[in-house]
């Protein structure tokens, strides 16, 4: 047999630490065919394999994450324009108040100025009227007076400018006399 | 053209106390008569019992892998699924974790190493077969050289001669005058000593393991005998054979991973620097 080497001298039975150079090329065209089977036919179909496995799950992990980050940023906006839309409603009501009070305030205003009005032209009637019924008054005095002074006297008062002298004298003296009566009191 | 199954020094009538002493099993249980000579460039080839379990290995290693990735699934199932775990074993605990990202370029070679050497011991205890080719001494040797021969030329390929013999013999951080003597320790321990302690340790501990087993087997059989010690002490080395077989399963693949392991390790000192 052809050794390598041989390690110690031949001692009773064989030596395990020997080399015998058909086991060791036989060993290495093994581990090498072996290895050239491996590498070329089996290894990198499955490598190929688990480098697309990852890349799925890094992309499925990134798709997540995109997903996640759209999301969020939808429900932002949402909650957002959900905010404006509270605020907006919140101007409204401010809004309808205010414009509530002005219409009270100015129906309040119209109605008191409706009512001074009437209590007015009410007032200025009643100082008409009253105006009227002294002078109606004064004058029937006046004509009661002269048909009774006539009736009296005999005399014709026809005549106007006496007649409306003597009138004007009697009113006085009336007027007059309750405030003498007051004042003899 | 019968290969030789038998343990050779095997006497079925050898007891204890049938008057001949205990054959204890010795390194002869590790040769087998070739069953098959011939001659190629003057060099004198032996086909022995270890030869066939080797090349019978290796077509079943290649056949199962190439089985179970012929057609890889995105979701695996079945042999893909072991085949996997297996690759992925290599890839992420050894490859990556020693040489890192860069170890990827050396998985197959990892690989080829861990998926021969773990079968190759796991003979020593599958029936019929029964011995760990790995116990043979020049076939961790042609294996560890392969490695050799991997990492060392790629050192110098990517380091450069200078760059990587300082790498491996020069370690930093030390006063220059401790270079005269750690350069020739550090050339003798990495590039002389390496090699053969990474073959010995596989060997040795196949080759110590299948004695233990054989001894222990050899052992039970010899003391089945009709006297009380006879049955007590067949009964206790029986079960210390079984123990023994079980412990092995342990080592097989722990000398199966150390070794892949420690090609890691040289390959990355190769890619990296010592």
């Amino acid at each position: 047999m052809s050794y390598l080497f041989a390690a110690a001298e031949e001692s009773e039975g064989p030596n395990v630490l020997a080399v015998p150079l058909d086991e060791l090329i036989i060993g290495i065209l093994a581990f090498l065919i072996v290895f050239g089977l491996l590498a070329k036919v089996a290894l990198p179909s499955i490598k190929k394999t688990l480098a697309e496995r990852t890349d799925k799950i890094e992309g499925g992990l990134a798709r997540a994450e995109q997903a996640q980050a759209e999301a969020q940023q939808v429900l932002a906006e949402y909650r957002e324009k959900l905010a404006a839309a509270h605020l907006e409603a919140a101007d409204i009501r401010t809004a309808a108040q205010a414009e509530r009070v002005a219409i009270v305030d100015s129906a309040r205003g119209e109605a008191q100025q409706a009512a001074v009005g009437v209590a007015e032209r009410a007032q200025a009637q009643i100082a008409a009227e009253t105006s009227q019924a002294k002078s109606a008054l004064s004058r029937e005095v006046g004509q009661l007076s002269f048909e009774l002074a006539g009736k009296i006297v005999g005399e014709s008062l026809a005549d106007d400018a006496r007649a409306k002298a003597v009138v004007d004298r009697f009113i006085a003296e009336l007027e007059a006399a309750p405030a003498a009566a007051e004042g003899r009191a | 053209m019968a290969v030789d199954l038998a343990v050779p020094s095997f006497d079925p009538e050898c007891h204890l106390g049938s008057g001949c002493g205990f054959p204890a099993p010795g390194a002869d249980i590790f040769f087998f008569d070739p069953v098959w000579t011939f001659t190629i460039l003057g060099i004198e080839f032996n086909i022995t019992k270890q030869i066939i379990l080797l090349v019978l290995v290796g077509a079943a290693v290649v056949g199962f892998f190439w089985y179970a990735f012929r057609r890889p699934a995105l979701v695996p199932r079945g042999a893909q699924n072991v085949g996997e775990m297996g690759y992925l074993f290599i890839r992420d605990g050894i490859a990556r974790d020693t040489i890192g990202k860069a170890g990827d370029r050396f998985v197959p070679l990892l690989f080829t190493a861990f998926f021969l050497v773990w079968p190759l011991n796991f003979l020593g205890i599958l029936p019929f077969a029964q011995i760990p080719v790995t116990a043979t001494f020049a076939i961790p040797v042609a294996f560890a050289l392969v490695i050799y021969f991997t990492w060392v030329p790629l050192g110098i390929k990517r380091q450069g001669v200078g760059g990587f013999f300082k790498a491996m013999t020069m370690p930093p951080d030390v006063p220059k005058a401790m270079y005269v003597l750690l350069i020739p320790i550090e050339f003798v321990s990495n590039f002389l000593v390496r090699p053969f302690t990474h073959c010995v340790r596989l060997f040795a501990n196949m080759f110590a393991g299948h004695l233990l087993i054989a001894t222990f087997s050899v052992g039970a059989f010899y003391l089945l005998s009709a006297s009380v010690l006879g049955i007590i002490g067949s009964t206790a080395s029986f079960v210390v054979a079984v123990g023994m077989t079980a412990f092995e399963v342990l080592i097989q693949f722990l000398q199966a991973y150390v070794f892949t392991m420690l090609a890691a390790v040289y390959l990355n000192d190769a890619v990296h620097g010592h």
